[in-house]
């Protein structure tokens, strides 16, 4: 494992940052938002730090992304 | 943690043909019997999804993958159909419905793969992080700074923060599981992990490391 991975798993994202109640309650708004090539981070501010701090909220994330991707084909 | 979330108006679902979807689902007789199938079919064919890009993953258990994709989407309905009222509209009713599905399918495909395994001993995570600061090429701080990171992991935090960090964050339990096992949820094991970071964090700090910033990829 690299250094930075290391450091980045065990001291996590900057502030601030989304709780996970939170992320899930916006990931629907903010995958739409990304798949339309809208600020996403912007709009919801703190989702892309939690989605770098919890390995299952992105996990969920890039289902969903996926997912809604595939539905627009 | 928590930012202060942006409000936009409620807006009608994007995908709302003539009838929403909320309205179809609350109708009372074989109306709201036929949303609620539709509703269900959508759900199945999401937890599907999710279940079918983590094959491998169940594979190796020997799962049911179609029975295990039916009892999420039967989850994923009635936690649906008791959240309607939260259906705020900023979104198209099915991404918003997709994702109980598809958090209900990737809890259970995580929870079949780690039945009967234990979460690792902190010793995983010791070795981790003495092979980050030893290997080849690392830099001479790297040594210190792992150790010292070992040193506050163990000095710095409550039994509970440190092993939610251990596990999930150093040994990739993942926390839906590890949640199950301690009898919590996500939501309050990743508190405990935000709050054991903060604390390394400063910890680390206050002994002259320069943490520095970067972020990984999601």
């Amino acid at each position: 494992m690299k250094r930075e991975e290391i450091l980045g798993r065990a001291l996590g994202p900057a502030p601030p940052e989304l709780t996970c109640e939170q992320c899930f309650e916006e990931l629907d708004r903010y995958v739409e938002l990304l798949v339309a090539g809208e600020p996403a981070d912007e709009r919801v501010p703190g989702m892309h730090a939690h989605l770098d701090g919890c390995p299952a909220c992105a996990e969920d994330f890039r289902s969903l992304r996926d997912l809604v991707i595939r539905q627009g084909d | 943690m928590a930012t202060a979330l942006m409000t936009t108006p409620t807006q009608r679902p994007a995908d709302s043909p003539a009838r929403d979807w909320v309205e179809r689902l609350r109708a009372d007789g074989p109306e709201g019997a036929a949303a609620v199938a539709e509703l269900h079919a959508l759900l199945l064919k999401a937890a599907r999804f999710e279940i079918g890009r983590r094959g491998a993953e169940l594979k190796t258990r020997g799962g049911d993958a179609d029975d295990l994709a039916h009892q999420a989407a039967d989850d994923a309905l009635v936690a649906i159909l008791g959240k309607l009222d939260d259906f705020r509209g900023e979104s198209r009713f099915t991404t918003w419905a997709y994702k109980f599905a598809l958090l209900e399918a990737a809890v259970k495909v995580r929870r079949r793969a780690w039945q009967g395994r234990e979460v690792p001993l902190e010793d995983e995570a010791w070795r981790t992080l003495a092979a980050a600061g030893s290997g080849a090429g690392r830099r001479a701080e790297d040594a210190e700074l792992f150790a010292a990171l070992r040193e506050e992991i163990e000095r710095s935090l409550g039994p509970r923060q440190r092993e939610v960090l251990v596990a999930v964050a150093l040994n990739d339990v993942p926390i839906d599981v590890l949640a199950e096992r301690l009898g919590s949820t996500r939501g309050a094991l990743y508190k405990n992990l935000h709050d054991a970071r903060r604390k390394l964090r400063g910890a680390l700090a206050a002994r002259g490391f320069d943490l520095g910033g970067g972020e990984e990829e999601r």
